[in-house]
This record gives structure tokens, C-alpha cells and sequence, in this order.
């Protein structure tokens, strides 16, 4: 096959078939003021060497995670992965395959993906998971659409602890749906009732814990009102290491368990591509999205993998499958399916036990700082902290500093008004000088302050 | 008297009084082969003739069901729920899926009388 570009006769013939006279005359519809009339601003091109240079000079204004004092959570977790986790996912039977379109011939994917949903289900407390969605966020919005069409209705109401941008992408969705989507006010003190906010038109209730702002929240009231008026209870969760340490939503009565799985198996990676995890009870698996690995025995009773319940899926239903996400993050479910083994059961509670350490360490730091105080009663590895000036403007002088100190809430909700709010995470890596340096810098930054 | 009237998708029409009971043909059934799983309609749901009313998934395939006339589901085969396989052993019998009140007896005049789906189905051979 060939993939070269169009040469000058393609391009005539291709304007001729359209009837347009020449390429601008396709852009007609584009307003004249919109369109740029100068060819783009770009620098002449520069030798290899040059490149190098100049790409060198700017990477190395980015401050790496693994380089400062680093306490930025908020979706997406710094932690330990260790190195045979990288080195195993990189073997390129695992690195080079997509999603199994010939599933059977791919025994050993199919295992990892059988073995990965073992893990996410026995986690969250629920019967089945699927092989992964994209991320937490899309999860999400996955899970309310099967909370719809388990309970025919077509509203749901997203407290206010739900991560901002889990609440965007769940609106987006619901706007292209024409579904009705509730959005709580954000809510750092844990303090809403959501249960009043559920009728008989509801049809999910989706719950974070911990929450945004890090609080833990105990899920089972609200799955007992979310079911005596017939809705459903989605549970989220951002930080899948405090699944270590805490119930699991299966045990707290939820009906969808929703979240991201980055903080098992996988760095920062800039934001993505990460892994969603999505389990949820045998009864409704029929119209759980998602790519589905299952046991079996082969004709000659040996154990194998396959995908089944695949007419859910679109290759087979079309516009009427249970979502258009017919693959997974597989490399990505690899890592947290290596990185969990790994670890094991004792292992992901001691080092969930170093991360609730951790955060309880720096809360006490930081909260005995005169003007500022943790705004929560119970968390994880996350808190939130109240400053006495606006916290975008502190965070920034602790970067000034070389310090991560968290992300404002102005950042993600620049009209909530919390603009003294400030997300911090402490994990296992973070040592107790990171902590002493954090808490340091923020007394200094303030005392500055003080003497203005 | 009962009556039973098919349409060109193999869904059947068992005329009982002003109730349709609905589901898919015998012939449907075997072309579809083992069926797995039943996605029934809401009771109360409002259904225009044409309309998709349930699915019948089999090993492989996924297949809807239309609404042979317009009304409203006023019952649904919770039996076909639990045991999908009646719909292979009997599917003209315990096999229905719903029923559905008739608005407009009319729309029964465009369906196939059963001789006429006898007809048909020798085409499709």
C-alpha cells in the first residue's frame, strides 16, 4: 500500500469532480475575518543538531515530578512503580498488540485481561469488571449512560465531591444525549445531602470517595436512598490505591464502581493516556460497556480465554451496542495487572497504610501553620487545605521555590469561590523532608505576607 | 376467535381480543439459533408499528424486534426473561415476548395472514 501524498493532477482532478475552482474555494463556508491570509508564522527549518539544541533548552525548563517536593493529586497520582513493571509491559507481544479483533488466537492478552478484571472486581467489592475504558473520567460517563438504560430514566445527579472534570465529561455526554444532568455545588466539607436531590425521575446518584477534595464518604445511606426511590448508585473513585485502606463501594451497596486506575502500574504520563476501571453486579452485566474476557475450556478441556457477552458490543449491535468504546487501554490494564501482582494483596494495604501516614504527617505540618487549616475530618492521601490569601497565587510561589504544593481549586472552578483552597496529596513517595520543605516554604511565603 | 398475523421481519401477531401478543416466528427462531438473552420493552412504553420493541440475542447476533401494530406494551413474558429458551422451544407459544393494546385494527390488514407467511418464507429459500 502506498501512503504518498496528493501530487498536483490528483489535486485537479479531485477540485474538478466538486466543482470547486481551487483549495480556498472549499474553506467558502468560513467566514473571510476567520481565515488567515499570510501564510503561517514559522522559523525557516534548522539542521538536526540545531533541533536538538533548541528542543534541549526548552525540555529542560520543565520541572520533572520525581525532581522537586511534589504533593499534586487531584486525578492523577505520583507513586512508586517499579522497574519490572516497565520491563515486562515493554515485550513486544504485549507492547505491539491492539485490541484482539481475532480474540481466540490471543491467549495470552485474553489471559491479562481476565486476570486484570479478576483484580479490578475483587477491589472494588463487585462481581464483574470489564478490560478497561480509556480513563476515570470516560468511565464515568459510561456508567451513567448504563445507569439510564438499566433504569429506562434519564437523570442524574452528580455530587459535589465528583472530581470537576469527571462532572464536565459526564455533562458533555448528557447534553449530546439531551440527558438531564444534575451538578451539585462543590462541596469540600463533605456536607451535602444528596439524598434529597434524588426522585422517581433519577436514575443514578454518582459519588466520589474519596471525594475531589479528599474526603472519605460513607456510601451506604446514600445507596439505600438512591434504591428506595429505584435509582442506582455510581461510585467513583480518582485514587485506586486507597482501595487498599478502605471499604470497597461493593461492600457499601453501590451498583456501578467507576475510577481510575493510573495510580497502580502507570507514571503521570502528562496526563495520559491512563486506564478506567468499570465493575459492576452479574445482574447488569448485560448492558455493561466495555470489552469482556472470560474463561473457558477449549474442545480439548484444557482452560482458555475468549471475549463473550459480545453482543453487547458495536462489531455486532451496531448503533444499539452499550457504548461506541468497543477496545481498552490494554498496555495500560498490563501495567496495573503487574504492578498489583506485584504488590499483592499485603502489599497494596502497606503501601496504602505509607500513604495515609504520609498525608496524616503533612496535614499536622500544615495545619499548624498559623492562618491555614485542613478542611476535612477524613481522608486518605489527599486533603484540602484553606489559606488565609488566594491559593493560586501561594501555589505558585512554592513552584517559585521548587515545590509542587497541590492544586488550587480556582484552577478547575474558577467561580465556585474557593479560591482559598488548595488539593494536596501525599503519597509513599513523598519523604519527610518533601513534607518539611512544604510546610517551610508555605509558613515563609506567609510570614512575607504578614509583614507587608 | 383468535387470529394470527405475521410480518415480513418474522414477528408474529396473536390477535386476542384488543391485544396483540407479539414475538418472533418459529422460523426466526431457528435461523437465529440458540437464544441467550431477552431485552424486553417497558411496561406502559408507546409503540408506533415499526418501531423497536425488544431484542433477541443469540450466540453471535443481536436482532430487534418491531412493534407489528401500534400501541402500548401492556404485559411482557417475564418467563422469556429467565429462560430465553423457551423463545426455541415454543416460540409461538410460551416463547411471546409482549403484549402489545392495539389503537388501530387497521394496521393488522398489512400483515401477512399465516398462509401468506408460509408464502413468503418459501421465497426467502
Amino acid at each position: 500500500m502506498r501512503y504518498l501524498p496528493l501530487d498536483a493532477v490528483d489535486r485537479a482532478q479531485m477540485l474538478t469532480r466538486v466543482g470547486a475552482s481551487d483549495v480556498d474555494a472549499l474553506f467558502a463556508d468560513i467566514p473571510a475575518a476567520k481565515r488567515l491570509a499570510a501564510p503561517l508564522d514559522l522559523p525557516n527549518g534548522l539542521g538536526e543538531i540545531e533541533v536538538e539544541r533548541r528542543l534541549a533548552r526548552m525540555a529542560g525548563r520543565n520541572v520533572a515530578a520525581g525532581s522537586v517536593p511534589f504533593f499534586l493529586g487531584a486525578g492523577a497520582y505520583r507513586h512508586h512503580v517499579p522497574a519490572t513493571v516497565d520491563h515486562l509491559i515493554q515485550r513486544s507481544e504485549f507492547l505491539t498488540s491492539y485490541t484482539p479483533y481475532q480474540p481466540e488466537i490471543a491467549q495470552g492478552t485474553l489471559q491479562v485481561l481476565f486476570e486484570f478484571q479478576s483484580q479490578v472486581a475483587a477491589l472494588t467489592g463487585m462481581e464483574v469488571a470489564n478490560a478497561s475504558m480509556y480513563d476515570g473520567s470516560t468511565a464515568c460517563g459510561e456508567a451513567i449512560l448504563m445507569a439510564h438504560r438499566l433504569t429506562r430514566r434519564r437523570k442524574a445527579v452528580l455530587s459535589g465531591g465528583l472530581h470537576p472534570q469527571y462532572s464536565d465529561v459526564a455533562a458533555t455526554l448528557g447534553a449530546m444525549a439531551n440527558d438531564e444532568i444534575v451538578r451539585l455545588p462543590l462541596d469540600p466539607r463533605a456536607a451535602e445531602d444528596i439524598a434529597t436531590q434524588i426522585d422517581d425521575e433519577t436514575s443514578c446518584v454518582v459519588v466520589q470517595s474519596p471525594d475531589f477534595f479528599g474526603n472519605l464518604r460513607d456510601l451506604k445511606p446514600i445507596a439505600a436512598a438512591a434504591h428506595a426511590r429505584g435509582a442506582l448508585l455510581v461510585a467513583v473513585f480518582t485514587e485506586a490505591v486507597s482501595l487498599g485502606a478502605v471499604r470497597s463501594p461493593g461492600e457499601m451497596d453501590a451498583d456501578i464502581v467507576v475510577g481510575e486506575g493510573q495510580s497502580i502500574g502507570n507514571a503521570l504520563n502528562f496526563g495520559g493516556p491512563y486506564v478506567g476501571l468499570f465493575a459492576t453486579r452479574l445482574k447488569n452485566v448485560r448492558q455493561m460497556p466495555g470489552r469482556l474476557a472470560g474463561e473457558t475450556v477449549d474442545a480439548d478441556g484444557r482452560r482458555s480465554f475468549v471475549l463473550t457477552l459480545s453482543t453487547r458490543e458495536q462489531h455486532i449491535r451496531r448503533e444499539k451496542a452499550t457504548s461506541n468504546i468497543c477496545t481498552n487501554s490494554g498496555l495500560c490494564a498490563l501495567a496495573f495487572s503487574i504492578h498489583l501482582t506485584l504488590l499483592g494483596e499485603a502489599g497494596l494495604r502497606r503501601v496504602a497504610a505509607l500513604n495515609h501516614a504520609a498525608a496524616v504527617d503533612l496535614a499536622e505540618r500544615l495545619g499548624s501553620i498559623p492562618g491555614v487549616s485542613v478542611v476535612n475530618d477524613a481522608f486518605f492521601n489527599e486533603f484540602t487545605i484553606r489559606t488565609p490569601r488566594a491559593a493560586a497565587g501561594l501555589v505558585d510561589e512554592l513552584a517559585a521555590r521548587g515545590i509542587v504544593g497541590g492544586l488550587p481549586v480556582s484552577r478547575l472552578a474558577p467561580r465556585a469561590g474557593l479560591d482559598d483552597l488548595i488539593v494536596v496529596a501525599a503519597t509513599e513517595v513523598s519523604t519527610l523532608t518533601d513534607r518539611q520543605t512544604y510546610a517551610e516554604a508555605l509558613a515563609r511565603c506567609l510570614q512575607a505576607e504578614g509583614k507587608k | 376467535m383468535t387470529e394470527t398475523r405475521y410480518t415480513k421481519d418474522h414477528e408474529y401477531a396473536r390477535v386476542e381480543g384488543d391485544v396483540a401478543v407479539v414475538g418472533i416466528s418459529d422460523h426466526a427462531q431457528e435461523a437465529l439459533g440458540d437464544v441467550v438473552f431477552v431485552e424486553l420493552p417497558a411496561l406502559g412504553a408507546k409503540l408506533a408499528k415499526g418501531d423497536s420493541a425488544a431484542v433477541v440475542e443469540s450466540v453471535k447476533a443481536a436482532s430487534d424486534v418491531f412493534a407489528p401494530v401500534s400501541g402500548e406494551v401492556v404485559e411482557v413474558n417475564k418467563e422469556v426473561d429467565a429462560q430465553p429458551g423457551l423463545i426455541n422451544e415454543d416460540a409461538t407459544g410460551r416463547g411471546w415476548i409482549f403484549k402489545i393494546k392495539i389503537v388501530n385494527a387497521g394496521e393488522l390488514a398489512s400483515l401477512l395472514s399465516e398462509a401468506d407467511y408460509a408464502v413468503f418464507l418459501k421465497t426467502l429459500a
